[in-house]
């Protein structure tokens, strides 16, 4: 676990994002800097005020920091994988804990949608850069992984289908309320349950759209946090943890030990009890990934994630409102960065029809090889 | 040459023993020398005991299916005549994990711990891809 010294000695001051979508004539670099200016526009900083730089998905960090006018003194890339999303942000809070930067700028851009990803086929580089030796078998792709743990799931434990179209009907409705979302057309059950299968037994709504944008965030040290423009979001706790061994395969546990690990960390360096979270964030590239999020982390028991969900508990005035924005299932996939974002506006209060009242506590967490979460607080407390 | 569309293995001096061994009818599988752990996928050096020795051992290419999923979606141009496809990973009963197809079986007959036996489809003259088939229970 991070040193308990480490809650709340930094926050999230300055949160920025393009529009989402289809941006054709942007790379990353160029979507990375709009969600920049948006974020220093924000918080009321300047260029000069950055001394640290992480850029995610954007390739390099000299190319980008060339192009914004930044001379940081700490500089890091991370590779484009949404788990990287978490793991950055929890490298900035360390780095400006231990005084190494004093405000850092982390900095994604994602042109997928225009640079035609498909995240499947020969391009295909998910899991541990073995993918290519199952071509032949026609086998790809994150989907197909994700599709393989939640058959597991349906067999051990009997969930179905229609119990997962909580989730993606749940987001839905959320992104109906947020004008940057991309999908916001409410769906149904049946709708997901008529919808075509990408690979069965997942439907096409419970994968993820693959779109262009940016976000930006700004993390300084709480001491600072408090001249900025804006009310800070305190990094109250966080944590991670991996299953990367015999990981060309999905685990037995669908990483169930490992996201325990995770939960068990976080709540003890926020001291938080799940009860007192206001809203969860959780990252969704499909559907399942969800519920091996709310069962690993303790909400309900493994294998009864199918029930639990039902019944609003997911949805605005449930018992856990979850990706408010609508997520990556309908908002944009931003690889855990949009999420993050949505804690800090919900945090601050600027989230309109869709706001949550006082919303003081937020987790987000992220359910991969590698998980991560972070639990962000209105109170420094 | 061939008018086999699908992606087809890339066989090096870490595989070939496997392919090898596939186009002969033998499923050929990594074990380390010094601590006898299977090396699925193929590996330089065993992740348990760092030994870079290696034996290669026929497994039974008996197992059951852990789990399954069927492609709706073509990614492949070789597939796409085939659609919908299944792919299902197998666990050997040596504990070795492979992702294959089911040949010969119905969407609707997938299921997991369904016991199955390897099969070798010579899909071209150079390469036997290793397949798996319902096995008695």
């Amino acid at each position: 676990m991070p040193s308990p010294h480490l809650k709340n000695q930094t926050a999230v001051v300055g949160v920025g994002t393009t529009q989402f979508g289809r941006l054709p004539g942007m790379d990353t670099y160029d979507l990375g800097a709009w969600a920049l200016k948006e974020a220093l526009n924000d918080c009321g900083l300047t260029s000069a005020d950055i001394d640290g730089v992480i850029v995610n998905r954007i390739p390099d960090y000299q190319r980008f920091s060339e192009s914004f006018g930044l001379n940081p003194r700490f500089a890091l890339s991370t590779p484009g994988q949404g788990r990287m999303s978490g793991v950055s942000i929890q490298i900035a809070a360390m780095a400006v804990a231990s005084g190494m930067a004093k405000t850092i700028a982390l900095v994604y851009g994602n042109d997928g949608r225009s640079a035609g990803d498909k995240y499947g086929g020969e391009g295909d580089r998910y899991g541990s850069g073995g993918a290519g030796q199952f071509f032949p078998y026609g086998m790809t792709s994150p989907g197909a992984v994700h599709a393989m743990m939640f058959a597991r799931h349906m067999h051990q434990y009997g969930t179905t289908s229609e119990q997962l179209a909580a989730i993606p009907v749940a987001f839905r409705k959320h992104a109906s309320l947020n004008p940057s979302a991309v999908m916001r057309e409410l769906i149904t059950v049946e709708q997901h349950q008529a919808s075509k299968f990408i690979a069965e037994p997942l439907h096409i709504y419970d994968y993820c759209m693959i779109n262009d944008g940016g976000v930006a965030l700004i993390i300084t040290s709480a001491d600072r946090a408090k001249d900025m423009k804006k009310s800070p979001a305190y990094i109250r706790g966080f944590s991670q943890s991996s299953k990367l061994k015999d990981s060309t395969f999905p685990p037995d546990d669908l990483w169930y030990s490992a996201i325990q690990k995770t939960a068990t960390d976080v709540y003890e360096m926020a001291g938080v009890k799940r009860e007192d979270l206001d809203a969860l964030m959780i990252y969704d590239n499909f559907s399942p990934t969800v519920l091996f999020s709310l069962e690993g982390f303790g909400f309900c028991k493994q294998g009864e994630g199918g029930d639990w969900i039902q019944n609003g508990r997911l949805e605005l005035g449930g018992q856990f409102p979850t990706n408010t924005s609508g997520g990556h299932l309908s908002e944009s996939y931003m690889q855990g960065w949009g999420l993050n974002v949505e804690a800090v506006r919900q945090i601050r209060g600027e989230c309109n029809q869709r706001q949550i009242k006082d919303a003081k506590l937020i987790q987000y967490m992220c359910a991969a090889p590698l998980m991560t979460s972070i639990i962000y607080g209105k109170d420094a407390v | 040459m061939s008018d086999y569309l699908k992606p087809l293995p890339k066989i090096d001096e870490l595989n070939q023993a496997h392919w090898h061994g596939a186009q002969q009818g033998r499923l050929m599988v990594q074990q380390c020398k010094q601590c006898n752990t299977y090396r699925y996928p193929f590996k330089k050096m065993c992740a348990d005991c760092y030994s870079i020795e290696v034996e290669w051992k026929q497994v039974s290419g008996k197992g059951s299916i852990w789990s399954w999923c069927v492609f709706h979606r073509p990614y492949f141009k070789g597939f796409e005549s085939e659609m919908p496809y299944n792919v299902v990973l197998v666990e050997l009963d040596e504990g070795i994990r492979i992702y294959s197809n089911l040949v010969g079986a119905l969407i609707d007959e997938l299921e997991i711990g369904m016991r199955v036996k390897a099969c070798f489809d010579a899909v071209t003259s150079d390469v036997s891809l290793v397949k798996f088939e319902k096995d008695a229970p």
